[in-house]
């Protein structure tokens, strides 16, 4: 798959072994990575269509070590790609050939686990799962839970302000965060927030996260935990069209009932998922929907009972509520492994992940299978019903020539259907290179312009992440010029007091 | 007084910034003025007041978002949602009566520019949870948006995040889109009568940290009890210890019970239900027992932002060096504190205190002059100025709005 990337700085690379070694002291060791075959675990991130070997890996494992390599960079013109785990669905730690890709998986420790103050102070390297685990022996988790908690950090989880299916109630990334310690391009330390709720100023942190690796590299972040809820109970509904299912999810919503999570999916994945994991799902419905709620039992299954009634006036063909914590898990299971289960049927699939306002998803649905006959590539939709947020899986074959192309068509019309809809390009999987070119869809010239100044005030260089998230990256002084009117400006029609 | 200049549409809002670009004139950006005396004195040419960009545009119950103009009133928004059983979660502080102004006069922009919230800021998160997207002219009089209409987007930046707080010395926020929640169907509240403050915390982190979902933990000292206009409450002759349980009713019985068994080793225990709960925690939300009629409007209020853990502390630390009167909100880690009126507002005493337990001051009420001479807003060091500096160069490069409000040169 090609890809405008910036244009590599020849001379640059020309100095790559001066670089290299300049690099090697101050991350000594197996710190720095420059051979060909070591670096190629690095190429790529979970957008595998992409592949770039990166100029030289750095795996610094100290905040001085990130403060000297950014300066050194920073003083030198040195292109940075931070990265996590490197399992970003958008391309986002994609590596540049003549950048440094700055790898943080040797800040892996806990540093800290405070139940007093309902917090955790983390690397970034640490794994969104292993917070929970590292507090759930006191009762305790953290709420973000993307797909790929096993595997994703927290500092990439940070860059990318990651979801899960938990959203709706528990908030993303953003909603979950008390403070960090940010690296800027200069080697400069600062930190955001602490323990206390509302860092002062300016809500820095706040812009920081989902930034996607373009203002500064996170050291440190210290998580909000939660109290994990005494328990949740899941019920399984199945409807003869999508039009009944979406109908349920407003009138649960309407009725003030706020879900732990609220999951749809369509037909095609309802069958891919069934003969894999074998859940008990329906197989004769248009759509299905897990709906889970959480609390004391008492407000458990007071609310189960709510939900069943709605899903009855909706004209549910299948209601089935878990009646012990493994058939709870049964029905997640399916849902967890729907990804899989389409690979199982296709030799590739492509995710897609927009956001629409819930109201308009059978409008979407329908143009979606217009889409798909005009493209001739099957679909499968799963969903995170509650807030909105659809993962259409494409279905193709990249051995056969010219499907992948097709199917990245069909990609990006989905998602400007989703902003001509009244939703959005991304709704966590993060701009990265997937939607670079797709933000005009969204944004004037004026909105990116705007975001760009603000990455200026940390990275005035434009050296963190470049080539990614904007389709241009205009000089942060070009950017600076301002174009005042000569003349008096009149108020027309104002009322003045 | 500088003139008031009330712009009706976008449009006008460019204009006069435009305007003020050109003449290299000031503007303070206002909606409908009520938390004015809040921040630093400042000189500005032309007031752009933006209470005549009004009404809801868009309020979809079932989806969970409403978008109005910046200058809706504020009332008119928590009305609306609250037809529908719904609220604004974060509970956007009055500050009318701790400040002497109107708070009908309130505007939704207002709530959300200067990130003002309440008790269940611990559950629910703050305005800037809340804030999905905006519309918005930049001191470079140029109209652009970010974020959109739907809770789940990682579409550019959150500029809605940096734009909630910063006092209208970014941009002018002209069109809001935010998401609003159910109404809990009940509330009550639990109270533990007679502790002291290291107590009352310890016994509000032992409720935060169990099941029962608590929305609401204050510690009211036995000074302020009188001033809370709930008879439960001002007729106690103790400090009083409250923690809030909103939801389903059958949901709200079963921990209020729970609640009960784990506090009573705390105290001597009351519950207050319905409409007197509400009562008590719109008190503690608007700090009404330092209201500007109850008391000298004149005393110096800090609001501090401080770890749960460390209120008591810290407060201890404050108290030791002056007469202090105190409402702690957040389970500990909201403190609202009144000093005896002084020149410099006891800001030494606070910015040293928050600087060893961490955290942040806010100085919520002061006679100008004292705002004119101390930190309003809690400055980080100095790279975090600078780097706020270059951030408010990007959005505002001449200083056009609201210039010095928050610090000064900013």
């Amino acid at each position: 798959m090609s890809l405008r990337l910036p244009p590599m700085d020849e001379a640059l690379l020309a100095r790559r072994s001066d670089i290299v070694a300049a690099l090697r002291a101050i991350v000594p060791g197996e710190g720095v990575i420059a051979g060909e075959r070591e670096m190629r675990a690095y190429e790529s991130d979970g957008l595998t269509a992409y592949r770039q070997m990166p100029m030289v890996v750095v795996l610094p494992d100290s905040t001085a070590q990130v403060s000297q390599v950014l300066r050194f960079c920073f003083e030198r013109g040195i292109k940075v790609v931070p990265r996590g785990a490197g399992t970003s669905l958008s391309g986002g730690a994609l590596p540049l050939g003549d950048g440094v890709l700055l790898g943080m998986g040797k800040f892996n420790r806990i540093r800290e686990i405070d139940f007093d103050n309902r917090a955790a102070v983390v690397e970034p390297g640490v794994t969104n799962l292993a917070v929970t685990q590292a507090v759930e022996h006191a009762g305790f988790y953290y709420a973000p839970d993307p797909s790929s908690q096993i595997a994703c950090t927290i500092g990439g989880n940070v860059a990318e302000n990651s979801g899960g299916v938990h959203c709706l109630k528990y908030g993303m990334t953003t909603n979950n965060l008390l403070g960090c310690e940010l690296v800027l391009i200069d080697g400069q330390i600062v930190r955001l927030g602490g323990k206390h709720l509302d860092p002062g100023g300016y809500d820095i942190l706040g812009v920081v996260t989902g930034s996607e690796g373009f203002l500064g590299v996170v050291t440190e972040i210290t998580v909000r935990i939660l109290k994990k809820p005494e328990g949740a109970r899941a019920v399984l509904l199945g409807f003869a069209t999508g039009e009944d299912a979406g109908e349920c999810v407003s009138r649960v919503i309407g009725a003030g009932i706020i879900p732990a999570g609220m999951e749809m999916m369509d037909k095609p994945a309802i069958h891919a998922v069934e003969q894999f994991v074998h859940a008990g799902y329906p197989l004769d419905v248009e759509a299905l929907l897990i709906v889970e709620v959480d609390g004391p039992q008492a407000e458990v299954d007071h609310l189960i009972e709510r939900v069943g009634a709605i899903a009855q006036s909706c004209r549910a063909v299948v209601s089935r509520a878990s009646t012990s914590e493994a058939e709870r898990l049964l029905f997640w299971a399916g849902r967890k492994a729907a990804f899989p289960a389409v690979g199982r049927i296709s030799p590739d699939y492509y995710c897609v992940d927009g956001t629409i306002p819930r109201a308009r998803l059978p409008q979407v649905l329908a143009r979606m299978r217009e889409l798909s006959a005009h493209y001739g590539l099957g679909i499968a939709n799963v969903f995170h019903a509650g807030d909105g947020n659809l993962h259409p899986l494409i279905l193709y074959d990249a051995n056969k020539p010219g499907e992948l192309e097709r199917t990245e068509a069909f990609g990006a019309d989905i998602l400007k259907l989703c902003v001509e809809v009244g939703g959005v390009l991304t709704g966590e999987h993060g701009v990265g290179v997937e939607k670079r070119d797709l933000m005009p869809a969204m944004f004037t010239e004026t909105d990116l312009a705007q975001q760009q100044r603000l990455k200026c005030a940390f990275d005035p260089k434009g050296l963190l992440n470049p080539g990614k998230v904007f389709p241009q990256l205009h000089r942060c002084a070009e950017l600076g010029r301002m174009h005042v009117h000569a003349g008096r400006v009149p108020f027309p029609d104002l009322e003045r007091f | 007084m500088p003139d008031i200049l009330k712009p009706a549409d976008v449009k006008h809002v460019e204009q006069a910034v435009q305007w003020a670009l050109t003449e290299g004139k000031t503007l303070e950006i206002a909606g409908g003025g009520t938390k004015r005396p809040i921040g630093r004195p400042t000189q500005v040419d032309l007031t752009l007041e933006l209470s005549a960009l009004t009404g809801v545009t868009l309020y979809e119950p079932e989806e969970l978002v409403l978008s109005a103009r910046a200058g809706t009133p504020l009332e008119e928004i928590e009305t609306l949602v609250a037809s529908k059983n719904q609220q604004l979660a974060f509970e956007p502080i009055h500050c009318g009566r701790i400040l002497g102004s109107a708070d009908e006069r309130a505007t939704i922009g207002g709530a959300l520019a200067t990130n003002l919230c309440g008790p269940r800021r611990m559950k629910a998160g703050a305005a800037r949870d809340h804030l999905l997207g905006f519309t918005a002219v930049s001191g470079r009089a140029e109209t652009f948006k970010s974020g959109g209409r739907v809770v789940k987007n990682v579409t550019g930046y959150d500029l809605s995040k940096l734009l909630a707080g910063s006092w209208g010395t970014l941009a002018v926020m002209t069109d809001v889109t935010l998401k609003t929640l159910p109404k809990p169907e009940t509330e009550a509240t639990v109270l533990i009568h007679g502790l002291p403050p290291e107590a009352a915390i310890q016994a509000m982190a032992r409720a935060m940290n169990s099941g029962c979902d608590v929305s609401g933990a204050a510690h009211l000292p036995q000074e302020v009890v009188s001033l809370i206009p709930v008879a439960e409450v001002a007729q106690a002759a103790t400090s009083v210890t409250a923690m809030r349980l909103e939801g389903f009713a059958p949901s709200v019985a079963h921990r209020r019970s729970t609640l009960k068994e784990l506090a009573s080793s705390f105290g001597e225990l009351s519950i207050l239900r319905e409409q007197s709960s509400t009562r008590l925690w719109e008190a503690v939300r608007d700090a009404i027992p330092f209201a500007a009629q109850a008391r000298d409007a004149e005393l110096p209020l800090w609001r501090i932002s401080v770890p749960a853990s460390m209120g008591a502390a810290l407060a201890a630390r404050i108290s030791a060096g002056a007469q202090v009167q105190m409402l702690f909100d957040w389970a500990g880690g909201l403190i609202w504190l009144a000093l005896p009126p002084s020149e410099d507002a006891g800001a030494p005493l606070v910015s040293a205190a928050v600087a060893e337990f961490g955290g942040h001051a806010t100085l919520m009420r002061a006679p100008a002059p004292v705002r004119a001479k101390v930190d309003v807003f809690w400055r980080g060091d100095a790279v975090l100025a600078a780097l706020t500096r270059r951030i408010k160069e990007g959005f505002d490069p001449k200083g056009v709005l609201n210039p010095g409000r928050m610090w000064a040169g900013v």
